[in-house]
């Protein structure tokens, strides 16, 4: 057989490189080597070094935040907008980036950036019926699951989930899928816990879905 | 002679009777042949957009994308030329590039290694003694499609024959030209892309950008969310000098706020949107003096017109909204979001406010495109039914006139625009 060259021009993706603080959980991005091994086709996969809390799922304070997150997915799927934002802290945001593993919200195009006042906007335009796309929006079912907590303390639970949501309108079934952080601040009952930041990494942002009627 | 349609007789008509001056049949958004004819016959003979050449920055830059439904990818080679490349291996057909962009030295087929330069060419074939007295490596590399540019807007065409870009393109460059002065002093660029689907036929899209008769309708809740001074802006129903032309070969633009037409031409009498405070502020923080920032503020908004390209891509007031068919029934938008190239302690605190107004009503949780969406599902739905009723694109017809330039001219809540992109489709379907 024959030696030779196999490959002579390899592809190297450049990634660019996020500069601002995350607004909740730290998503740091792997380091990208500035060329795969001979003959690979991508640089080797390094540790993500995601952030765990070492506290179980059980620690009451984890468990305020996953019962106030359960609510919050059960008043988007009844599309209870207002009752909705009242469970958000008046500084918080709420996020849907494009990119996935994106970190500077503020100086990248999203989906959704939402500061109070747009929040607010955003859910009288859900409301108030002159919307045809809210008015006649799909009906949703959204699971969460797969919770790690990212950080704990008596007063800030910060969680990492899961959330498969499907979309039924007109005879079909969309699926979106996304790995959710969550910022919950802890009040001095339960009834005042609130979300202090949310970002909804969808899996497919960066490619196309559908216009939709309703909110992750 | 016009042939009315009768349901007996819509399914049998040329795809060419389907165009009336004045009204379409519901036909050409379902027939799946028809698609197929329009793939051939219109992607694949006509200019379509591809690339902004921001989203190209420099040597090695590369972006995938479709033209109609193939497979292409944009690169920019050493010299600084730009490609558009079948995105399709000549070996045994793989896609040799699946990253929508980034910088590559050229693109390697993952199943035998092939490998091609940044203009396509053929560079090395792994195990070469197969192809011995069998095959050479000239001329069979990466397709080529024929690639121009004008004003930075980056087209391709499958027609080696095709007449010159500029020349298709002829009076729309005067408009392309003035679209890019809402960089506001200095170079547009690509901020970022939404992309959402639809399940309607691309022409319902390609109509909707020239439609200002839509927009109060659909688009009242973003009208109800905005500040006054922007929903004035954008209140050009009774307006008289909101007005669309027809530039011919397809290419039409819509003038809806016309005091923005050309943002080069300033009298001074127009206040700066209140909303926009923070921003001077900022920008006279990094030292820029009034005449600057009110060029840049002046055009957060971008230009006051759609101007649209036929087939797929129209320049929509501050960014760009591109096609592409995937089926008679599904299409695929992107918006394309700009903004200015420069110095970052100047651009950047623009750009952020820039972004912040295209998420207000595009992508596919803005205020806007859902509705839009919806409205197009609508149509594709309804226009199975009663298949010799035809699509109306008569408003405005009695008050149509010539322009000074001799464009055909109405109201910009009319349908000039759509009369003058059918007209050019029959045009194309016409031609055997």
């Amino acid at each position: 057989m024959t030696d030779t060259t196999v490959i002579t021009e390899t592809t190297v993706i450049t990634e660019t490189t996020a500069i601002a603080a995350p607004v909740t959980v730290s998503r740091p991005r792997p380091p990208v080597a500035a060329k795969p091994k001979p003959g690979a086709w991508a640089v080797e996969l390094d540790r993500l070094d995601l952030p765990v809390a070492d506290v179980p799922t059980s620690d009451p304070r984890v468990v305020r935040a996953v019962d106030l997150i359960a609510r919050e997915a059960e008043l988007l799927d009844r599309k209870d907008y207002k009752s909705w934002q009242d469970l958000y802290t008046p500084e918080s945001l709420y996020i849907i980036p494009i990119d996935p593993e994106e970190t500077d919200f503020a100086n990248t195009l999203n989906m959704v950036y939402d500061d109070a006042k747009m929040r607010a906007l955003r859910v009288t335009r859900m409301s108030e019926g002159y919307a045809i796309a809210a008015v006649d929006s799909a009906k949703t079912v959204r699971t969460l699951g797969r919770v790690v907590p990212a950080s704990v303390t008596d007063t800030v639970v910060a969680l990492r989930a899961a959330q498969t949501l499907i979309a039924y309108k007109r005879g079909r079934h969309d699926i979106w899928a996304a790995n959710v952080d969550y910022t919950i601040h802890l009040g001095a009952s339960p009834a005042q816990d609130r979300i202090g930041g949310k970002v909804v990494r969808l899996i497919d942002g960066a490619d196309s879905v559908p216009a939709a009627g309703f909110l992750l | 002679m016009t042939i009315q349609f009768t349901a007996d007789n819509v399914y049998d008509l040329a795809p060419a009777d389907l165009v009336h001056p004045d009204k379409v049949a519901g036909r050409m958004y379902t027939d799946p042949e028809i698609f197929e004819l329009e793939m051939s016959k219109i992607f694949e003979r006509t200019w379509v957009w591809v690339a902004h050449e921001s989203e190209l920055p420099k040597a090695g830059s590369f972006k995938s994308t479709h033209v109609g439904r193939q497979p292409v990818i944009v690169s920019r080679d050493r010299k600084g030329n730009l490609h558009t490349l079948l995105n399709r291996c000549r070996h045994r057909g793989a896609s040799v590039c699946e990253q929508r962009t980034g910088t590559a030295n050229g693109f390697t087929c993952p199943y035998h290694a092939w490998s091609y330069g940044l203009d396509g060419t053929l560079r090395g074939i792994p195990y070469p003694d197969g192809y011995e007295n069998v095959m050479g490596k000239e001329g069979m590399g990466l397709k080529k499609l024929r690639t121009e540019a004008y004003g930075g807007m980056i087209f391709a065409t499958f027609d080696h024959d095709a007449e010159p870009l500029e020349e298709s393109l002829g009076d729309v460059r005067g408009w392309i030209d003035r679209f890019f002065a809402q960089g506001g002093g200095y170079p547009v660029k690509v901020l970022g892309t939404h992309q959402f689907r639809f399940r309607g036929n691309w022409k319902i899209q390609l109509e909707n950008t020239t439609d200002g008769y839509h927009f109060p309708i659909v688009h009242r809740s973003w009208m109800a969310s905005v500040d006054s001074e922007t929903a004035d802006m954008m209140s050009f129903m009774t307006d008289p000098a909101a007005v669309t032309h027809d530039l011919g070969n397809g290419h039409s633009v819509a003038q809806m706020v016309p005091e923005h037409s050309d943002l080069t031409e300033d009298d001074g009498s127009e206040t700066l949107q209140a909303r926009f405070d923070p921003l001077v502020a900022e920008l006279r923080g990094a030292g820029l003096d009034d005449a600057a920032i009110r060029k840049l503020v002046r055009s957060m908004h971008g230009t006051g017109f759609n101007l649209n390209l036929f087939p797929n891509v129209s320049m929509s007031i501050s960014f760009l909204r591109v096609l592409r068919p995937i089926s008679v029934d599904e299409t695929i938008i992107e918006h394309v979001a700009l903004g200015s190239d420069g110095p970052a302690e100047i651009v950047d605190p623009v750009n952020r406010e820039r972004m912040r107004i295209h998420e207000h009503f595009q992508g596919p949780f803005g205020f806007g495109t859902p509705d839009d969406a919806e409205g197009w599902d609508r149509v594709q739905r309804g226009s199975v039914g009663g298949p010799e009723l035809p699509i109306m694109v008569n408003r405005g017809l009695g008050r149509e006139h010539p322009s000074q330039q001799g464009w055909p001219t109405s109201h910009v809540t009319d349908e000039t625009g759509m009369r003058g992109a059918y007209g050019k489709w029959k045009e194309l379907m016409s031609d055997d």
